[in-house]
């Protein structure tokens, strides 16, 4: 591994003059303008910004589910833009855990099994019962979607995605279909990933309330990094309501 | 145009892999019952026309001979309209390089004049000319046969007498549309010929000049038949008369008619077959179709349409599809129906020509039952959806309650990795849905192996009769019965391995009101060559004294069981009338018959040992020598060669079976694949966000496309066997449909139609997921983490 800059040895990405433009028929919309970002490692990053300001695109290319129009990204010592279909499968797998908005929970297979679905394809993974302990589901195992609320669901989710011991857990409005008190739960969960296993965590949402709980708070608007805010004394999720 | 029937059009455009897939289902059904209808319709139709114009007589009678001046007092008779008196003679014919026994049938034609009934429809030539002593017309399936243009040369033996012709012309007569030797079982137009001379010359070569022994006549108006026919035999029972008959009863009329009754037993049963499940097939696809657009319904509802806009906005969406399906099954329905009908017309329905018809009430029921199938299909989705609240509807469906399948709750679910188990709890989870999904494929399955059935079934019917029933060679018959002696003489006959002699006297068998016109066949009990068979197929002797039938005579026919007493009308010699008891059954696929112990026969007749021909046993390579032998000899009349009549059988319907198998191929491959797809198409709508997300996930293509086209192909191998019960089902239903007198059909389906079957759901499978693994590269993964279902 070639060495790297002094500021840059706990980057886990690196992005560098970021452009997105999506063609919408006759019109360019450009959702990124040039951004210029480093993610360290065990961070917890909050995205915040309005609709439309890019966050979204912006973790959608970290994750590697898009490529940006111009400009670089790279993952510790791979470059992810121009990277093969093959090669962003195989990094999602290795290296990103996801959280959606709306759980995507597979409805056929129970909390135990939605975690094992990632951990059977990964090379050294947690666990699911360890997995699900950590989020405190540990007692409800063997239920299925449909039988868990809204948040267990999404701590299910949560779970699923760090089984994998990735290097990065993107979350995208992780709260954003839940109760503030169940949000709370969830965010709790996330904070003690990011503690325990000390994993990059992103966070996207458009609730400035939940900022006060990360390292870093990056602004997003009209496609540009408004600020970047470091959070001298960061909340405890807990302490948060909205 | 209004906003809805806008969307109305993108959605049928964006859906329009899945309309071609449904349209090419009830392409398949209608196609099946344009074809059928518009052939039967147009054979029908032109077989009319061709009897009216061309005279086709309604009364029939052979006698032995009668006086020219009997034929006036014939004519004078009540209820006789026209009258004409012919002399027939049944000829061996000899032509130059072909050795194989030919027998004809020669027909007098009036020296001056047209004939009054059963006029000729010339097809190349001319007519005999009037008092000419050696030309002669021939049939025209005789004629291209052998190759015949006006001009060439044939020679006949008339009475024992050889007798040069001269072929002036090339016809076809309603009479002898569809021609058969006696005593055959097939046509065999190399074999046999009718052929037409003048009045005069055959007079004078069959010794009947100023006599006839054939006449034909047409019924006066509100004339009753069976009356005409009373006084008409009559007045012949002095004559020799052999029984006056209908056209019912004409040899070609009534197998034209068995070969319309039966395409439209095919008209009714193919496409009935065809259109319900394509009916079936259209109303599951749909119901999921509309299933999947809840969400759109529920906005169309918040915007404050009706029930009935919406409702009337799907029903429009799937009329069109159906539409669509019509239009398309029309067209090949009709282009197949011309094929079809000429393939008839060059076997079986020797036609002049052909009125070639699609009625529009044809097209009118297939659309009719199209759309009844695709709108209730619809009907049913659309109320349930529409019955939502809109917000409800808005909202996603609630994650549907899943649980662990039966195989994981007996304890194997550690072998089975999560998406092992993905696909085997959606499968549990809707029983109903993949059992319809697994019918329909079954269905399709199913309706290739009857389309295929029919030619392992004709092997084995062929087999039946000629290797284990009718084991003879050479079948002859002479001019008259005849001693039995003369079995001796042609036992010594060189290349004669064993000879058999029978008698058969035309007759017609009565039980209550039922009755059927045939002949006792008098065969020997331990017979060697010509046997009955029991219904397991073994050979049975014939009990002495009676009678044994085949079964369909017996239990469809005459309605008769073993024991009872059968009234039977000789139509020969003193023509007495005898009872006779019933003794058995016998089992035949083709044909029906009348069995008799040949001395048994002979003592109902009061006559000695008497044969009316015998069956031959041939050595192998001897063939040339002794047909050529026999021809010499002046008693034997005509000589069926089985080999021969085989090959001419296959021959004849080789082609007719292939059509039938590329129509059925391309209509269960059609509708087989219309099936698959469509499942798979709308799992991929149901499933695609799951799918997307678990892609998102780090899972590679190949790992979503096994948990998708994995529940794909577990269905689809689960359909094979339940497809093959379908096929054996709906074979039977073709079997109990088309008993006829002329052939049963056995319920039998050979390996190969198996295969068929699995290929075509396989195939169709195949063809399925790879469409599918297209798609499933192009899943949108980004819209998967904003967008709920």
């Amino acid at each position: 591994m070639k060495p790297m800059p002094p500021d840059q040895a706990n980057a886990i990405f690196v992005a560098r003059g970021l452009t997105k433009i999506y063609r919408m028929g006759e019109v360019e919309v450009h959702a990124l303008r040039g951004i210029d970002l480093t993610l360290n490692r065990g961070e917890l990053v909050v995205l915040l910004g309005p609709s439309g300001s890019g966050k979204s695109t912006l973790l959608n290319i970290l994750g590697g589910l898009d490529a940006p129009s111009g400009g670089e990204v790279r993952y510790l010592d791979h470059m992810l833009t121009g990277a093969s279909e093959a090669e962003l499968t195989r990094f999602r797998r290795e290296h990103v855990g996801f959280v959606f908005q709306f759980y995507n929970l597979i409805p056929s297979l129970t909390a135990r099994e939605n975690v094992a679905a990632v951990t059977e394809i990964s090379k050294s993974p947690m666990r699911p019962e360890d997995a699900l302990a950590l989020v405190g589901l540990g007692s409800r195992l063997d239920h299925f979607p449909a039988q868990l609320s809204g948040g267990e669901q999404q701590r299910v989710a949560i779970a699923r995605a760090v089984a994998k011991n990735p290097a990065v857990l993107l979350c995208d409005e992780p709260t954003g279909a839940l109760d503030s008190a169940t949000g709370v739960v969830v965010l709790e969960v996330l904070e003690k990933v990011n503690r325990e296993l000390g994993t990059l965590t992103v966070l996207i949402t458009h609730n400035a309330g939940i900022a006060d709980m990360a390292d870093r708070v990056i602004r997003l608007s009209d496609g540009r990094i408004a600020e970047i805010h470091a959070n001298a004394a960061k909340k405890r999720a807990n302490e948060l309501s909205w | 145009m209004r906003a809805l029937d806008r969307k109305l059009l993108r959605d049928l455009w964006h859906l329009r892999g899945q309309v071609l897939a449904i349209a090419a289902v009830i392409m398949g059904g209608v196609a099946t019952l344009v074809m059928s209808l518009s052939t039967y319709d147009s054979l029908t139709t032109t077989r009319d026309r061709f009897y009216g114009e061309y005279r086709f007589a309604e009364v029939f009678v052979s006698l032995k001979r009668a006086p020219g001046s009997v034929a006036e007092r014939l004519a004078a008779l009540p209820g006789v309209e026209r009258l004409e008196t012919r002399v027939r003679a049944g000829v061996k014919l000899e032509v130059a390089g072909f050795s194989d026994p030919i027998t004809g049938l020669l027909l007098s034609l009036p020296d001056q004049g047209e004939p009054l009934l059963n006029a000729l429809h010339l097809k190349r030539g001319r007519m005999v000319q009037p008092w000419s002593t050696d030309e002669v017309v021939l049939s025209d399936t005789f004629a291209d046969a052998h190759r015949f243009q006006p001009g060439d040369t044939l020679a006949a033996i008339i009475n024992g007498k050889r007798k040069q012709l001269t072929v002036v012309g090339v016809a076809v007569s309603p009479e002898y549309v569809y021609q058969i030797a006696p005593g055959a079982m097939f046509p065999d137009f190399k074999r046999y010929g009718v052929l037409w001379m003048g009045r005069n010359a055959l007079a004078a070569a069959h010794n009947m000049e100023g006599a006839f022994n054939q006449v034909s006549l047409t019924l006066a108006r509100g004339a009753h038949e069976q009356d005409v026919i009373d006084r008409v035999d009559a007045v012949l029972g002095a004559y020799g008369g052999t029984g006056a008959y209908g056209r019912k009863t004409q040899f070609s009329n009534r197998f034209l008619s068995e070969e319309l009754k039966q395409l439209q037993t095919t008209a009714t049963v193919f496409p009935a077959i065809f259109l319900g499940v394509a009916a079936f097939l259209l109303n599951v696809v749909l119901s999921r179709l509309i299933a999947l657009q809840r969400d759109q319904i529920a906005i169309l509802k918040a915007f404050g349409y009706s029930y009935a806009a919406i409702g009337a906005h799907y029903v429009k969406l799937v009329l069109l599809m159906a539409v669509l399906g019509v239009a398309a099954g029309v067209a090949l329905g009709a282009w197949f129906g011309q094929g079809l009908s000429n393939v008839y017309m060059e076997t079986t329905f020797r036609f002049p020509y052909l009125d070639y018809r699609l009625d529009a009430g044809v097209i009118l029921v297939a659309l009719g039952i199209s759309a009844v199938a695709a709108v209730s299909g619809t009907l049913f989705s659309v109320v349930r959806a529409v019955r939502l609240p809109p917000a409800e509807g808005m909202r996603p469906e609630m994650p549907v309650a899943y649980r662990a399948t039966l195989v994981e709750r007996i304890g194997l679910q550690r072998w089975f990795s999560a998406p092992t188990r993905m696909i085997l709890r959606h499968i549990e989870r809707r029983p109903l849905k993949s059992f319809l999904t697994v019918l329909g494929i079954a269905c399709a399955c199913g309706l290739m192996m009857v389309g295929n059935y029919q030619k392992g079934a004709i092997d084995f019917m062929v087999d039946v009769q000629f290797r284990q029933g009718a084991r003879e060679d050479l079948a002859l018959t002479f001019i008259e019965p005849t001693s039995g002696r003369a079995l001796h003489e042609l036992a010594a006959l060189p290349g004669v391995d064993f000879v058999e002699g029978f008698r058969d006297v035309p007759a017609i068998l009565r039980f209550r009101h039922y009755q059927h016109r045939t002949a006792l066949f008098g065969i020997q009990p331990e017979g060697q060559l010509h046997r009955s068979l029991d219904s397991s197929l073994q050979p049975v002797a014939v009990p002495p004294g009676g009678v044994v039938l085949t079964d369909h005579l017996a239990d469809k026919i005459l309605h008769v069981k073993p024991g009872d007493m059968l009234t039977v009308e000789v139509l020969e010699g003193r023509r007495p009338v005898l009872q006779v008891p019933v003794l058995g059954i016998t089992k035949q696929f083709l044909g029906v018959s009348a069995y008799m112990q040949q001395e048994s026969l002979n003592a109902l007749m009061r006559e000695g040992n008497t044969v009316s021909g015998a069956y031959l046993a041939v050595e192998p390579g001897m063939e040339a020598e002794l047909y050529a032998k026999l021809h010499e000899r002046p008693r034997v009349l005509g000589m069926v060669a089985n080999k021969a009549a085989i090959q001419s059988f296959y021959a004849t319907i080789g082609e007719f079976i292939l059509f039938y198998n590329l129509v059925a191929t391309l209509l269960a491959g059609a509708i087989g694949f219309g099936v698959v797809y469509n499942s798979a198409r709308i799992a991929l709508s149901e499933r695609g966000r799951e799918l997307a997300s678990l892609r998102v996930l780090g899972f590679t293509q190949g790992e979503i496309a096994y948990i998708l086209l994995g529940e794909l192909a577990l269905l689809t191998l689960a359909a094979i066997p339940v497809g093959f019960v379908v096929g054996v089902g709906l074979v039977g239903i073709l079997v109990v449909a088309f008993q006829n007198e002329l052939y049963r059909l056995p319920l039998l389906l050979t390996p190969e139609n198996y295969a068929m079957g699995a290929a075509v759901v396989i195939v169709s499978a195949l063809l399925s997921a790879l469409l599918l693994w297209l798609r499933l590269g192009r899943l949108d993964l980004v819209a998967v983490l904003k967008t709920r279902e």
